[in-house]
């Protein structure tokens, strides 16, 4: 006869990568899970399938040479990459700025942080199977997509501020086409808020999912929306106004769980403050240079200088270093995604396998960034 | 014309006694054309519901959809099931060969088994039993050891995961499903499905029986694996859940079962709870049809519009709110029908 003790039920943990290759890794990104049954145990992150060296690449190219490069990092957010890197080399060149370059350069910042939140928006949505809220995302971020289109040529990785301003003008077209879509956006977060936000299973999937209070999420140096969703209420518009942010009227949204939904709100409520500063900025834009007198060789001189941004997913900072050369003795990109994404092992334990499909899509990140 | 297939068959077995066949080798012969009108029926079906899924997924999503094959995309499944077949059949080195081989057939054959039991019209159902309900559940639950096996035989964990959510899923709603049918049992008094039909001349059962109704649709999404209950594939954390290493028609047999089992849920609904195949005008037959096709767009418009549900959601919402409506409804349904009886003259 069996003992007794024999007859009680093990269970066994399992280990099980999710990724690199997976439907919701977001990208070529792994993690492995040890799994109870279809509890995670434990999560370890596993980074550099992206991996291309681009702080070392910089080091080989002029100033000028590694603005492309820059788009591809966030590529979801490449105008502000862009302004990130270009500010940067400003500030080590000391420019002063034409008027109409700062608002152009608000403008298509808080148009790329729209489209950027809106591919946020769709994809958490379709991590949570809601593959028509992607549908409804993607669709109006075409719209986005379009204008850019007419001012930069290109669709993903844009490529539109120079050094000292920026490649082209806002053409009428693209005045019109704005103002057509900032009067469209407003019924469009709406239908959102009716297809994702009001939904019950989605409220009930990420309410209490993956909390992140604001002490742990500073500790790890989480920045952006996830900070904020945790109620701590930093943005650096405000806190440390670059460009002329300091002249518009915004606010800055804050969560107060800090939990998966809270994420996925205060992205809702930012990209409606962005639409209030292009409001704003479309009002006052003045007429005139959209270049600096900038040299035609930029080499400067021996020194470095620190610029950081609020990008679309947190602080992104570029710290260049000058030899007096015309290429950076040293760049290197303070990227957000790759921080935000060392919280996830924190939030993600103790909850199941779905909740850690969920708390991945909503700390957003993009593997271009994480991997540089 | 609402004779149309009765009569059909009649001239067969005609024919086939002007032959000068036997009585049994007759028999035999018109049971293979039932199979196979009901397979024709069943291929056809799931043909045009992969079609319409994507057209229809595609108009919730406000885009276009399949539109390059054939007139507004309509040859894209015939293109789809070209590729299926033409591609290759990958086992798994590591699979448990003949149980991951055998899933993918054995899936497929409670499918077509369910519609031994369906009354297409008037007077059109192969087999009549007695208990055609209970026998209906019973088969449609079989499909349990297809998905284990297909999880299990894998050899992937992701497939696991999924074949034991499966289990899950199905060995819970199976209860509530069942419970939700016994309203429109005890209404009847009977399992067999041409009195249930019979039974609603009057008044369709989903008017007498609308809680019953809404247990029964939910409960029968989740057995369909359907979305928001389509945990067992769950895309976004299993990939495919148990069908992740099936490949080509392995694969697609998967999907035939699951379009099957759609159009015979659906039909099943529509015998309990909507009069079955009886309408106006038109033949019993094509009102069938229709009626099945509206179960089926509510499907589908819950699929393309609800997010997936969590799997210990799941279960609460079975174990501590469908089960306990069920019986309060089967309660509420005894007293009913006991009211009923002491004023009825």
């Amino acid at each position: 006869m069996a003992k007794a003790q024999d007859k009680i039920l093990k269970t066994q943990e399992i280990t099980l990568n999710m990724g690199p290759q997976h439907p919701s890794t977001h990208g070529v990104y792994r993690c492995i899970l040890t799994l109870d049954g279809e509890y995670v145990t434990d999560l370890e992150n596993v980074m550099g399938y992206l991996h291309r060296g681009m702080e070392k690449l910089a080091e080989d190219r002029t100033y000028t040479q590694f603005i492309p490069y820059t788009d591809r990092l966030d590529y979801l957010a490449a105008i502000l990459n862009n302004v990130g890197y270009v500010q940067a080399v400003e500030k080590l060149l000391d420019i002063e700025l034409p008027e109409r370059v700062e608002y152009i350069r608000v403008i298509v910042s808080e148009l790329q942080r729209i489209a950027s939140h809106m591919v946020y928006i769709g994809s958490y949505a379709l991590d949570l199977n809601g593959f028509t809220g992607w549908m409804y995302t993607f669709r109006d971020r075409e719209r986005i997509l379009d204008l850019f289109e007419m001012i930069t040529g290109s669709r993903l990785t844009l490529n539109y501020p120079r050094i000292g301003g920026v490649s082209h003008d806002l053409t009428d077209e693209f005045m019109k086409g704005l103002q057509e879509l900032v009067d469209d956006l407003p019924a469009c977060f709406e239908e959102y808020d009716g297809l994702i936000t009001g939904n019950e299973i989605f409220q009930s999937r990420t309410k209490g999912v993956g909390k992140l209070d604001a002490e742990t999420a500073i500790n790890y140096g989480i920045t952006g929306p996830n900070l904020r969703a945790s109620g701590y209420c930093f943005d650096l518009r405000k806190n440390q106004p670059y460009g002329i942010y300091d002249r518009f009227d915004f606010d800055i949204p804050t969560g107060e769980n800090g939990d998966s939904y809270d994420r996925f709100i205060v992205r809702m409520e930012e990209m409606r403050q962005s639409l209030r500063i292009i409001k704003q900025a479309m009002k006052d834009i003045p007429e005139g240079e959209i270049m600096a007198k900038v040299p035609k060789v930029i080499k400067p001189k021996a020194g470095e200088a620190y610029h950081q941004i609020e990008g679309a997913k947190g602080w992104l900072g570029y710290y260049l270093v000058s030899d007096g050369t015309t290429k950076p003795y040293r760049n290197h990109i303070h990227s957000p995604s790759f921080v935000n994404l060392g919280v996830y092992p924190e939030i993600a334990r103790g909850g199941n396998i779905q909740d850690a499909v969920v708390i991945l899509a909503s700390i957003d990140i993009v593997l271009g960034e994480v991997d540089r | 014309m609402e004779k149309l297939f009765l009569n059909l068959g009649d001239v067969i077995r005609n024919w086939l006694f002007t032959m000068g066949m036997g009585d049994s080798l007759v028999n035999l012969i018109m049971v293979v054309i039932y199979v196979a009108a009901i397979l024709s029926f069943v291929l056809l079906n799931v043909l045009y519901l992969v079609y319409l899924e994507r057209k229809l997924s595609a108009y919730f999503q406000q885009r276009l959809g399949p539109n390059r094959m054939g007139p507004r995309g309509l040859l894209q499944t015939t293109m789809d099931v070209i590729k299926l077949i033409s591609k290759e059949d990958i086992v798994p080195q590591a699979a448990d060969r003949w149980v991951f081989r055998l899933a993918a057939i054995i899936v497929f054959i409670p499918a077509v088994m369910l519609y031994a039991v369906i009354p297409f019209g008037s007077g059109m159902i192969a087999v009549d039993l007695n208990l055609g309900v209970f026998y209906f559940i019973a088969i449609s639950s079989s499909t349990t050891i297809a998905f284990l096996m297909a999880g299990w035989g894998s050899n992937n964990k992701y497939s696991l995961i999924g074949g034991m959510r499966t289990v899950a899923q199905m060995v819970s709603y199976e209860i509530p499903f069942v419970f939700s049918i016994l309203g429109v049992v005890m209404l009847t008094g009977s399992l067999k499905m041409s009195d249930i039909v019979a039974a609603q001349s009057d008044v369709w059962y989903i008017v007498l029986q609308p809680v019953a109704f809404l247990i029964f649709f939910i409960a029968g999404t989740a057995e369909l694996n359907r979305a928001p209950f389509d945990l067992p594939e769950g895309e976004q954390e299993l990939i495919a859940g148990a069908t992740t290493e099936y490949s080509g028609m392995r694969w697609a047999l998967f999907f035939l079962a699951e379009y099957s089992n759609l159009v015979a849920m659906s039909a099943l609904a529509v015998t309990l709870f909507l009069g079955g195949p009886a309408g106006p005008l038109a033949p019993s037959w094509i009102w069938f049809v229709i009626k099945v096709y509206i179960m089926i767009y509510v499907f589908m418009w819950v699929r393309w519009t609800y997010p997936r549900i969590r799997v210990d959601h799941l279960m609460n919402l079975n174990w501590k709110f469908l089960l306990p409506l069920s019986l309060v409804n089967i309660l509420v349904t005894g007293i009913g029908i006991k009211i009923f009886e002491w004023f009825r003259p």
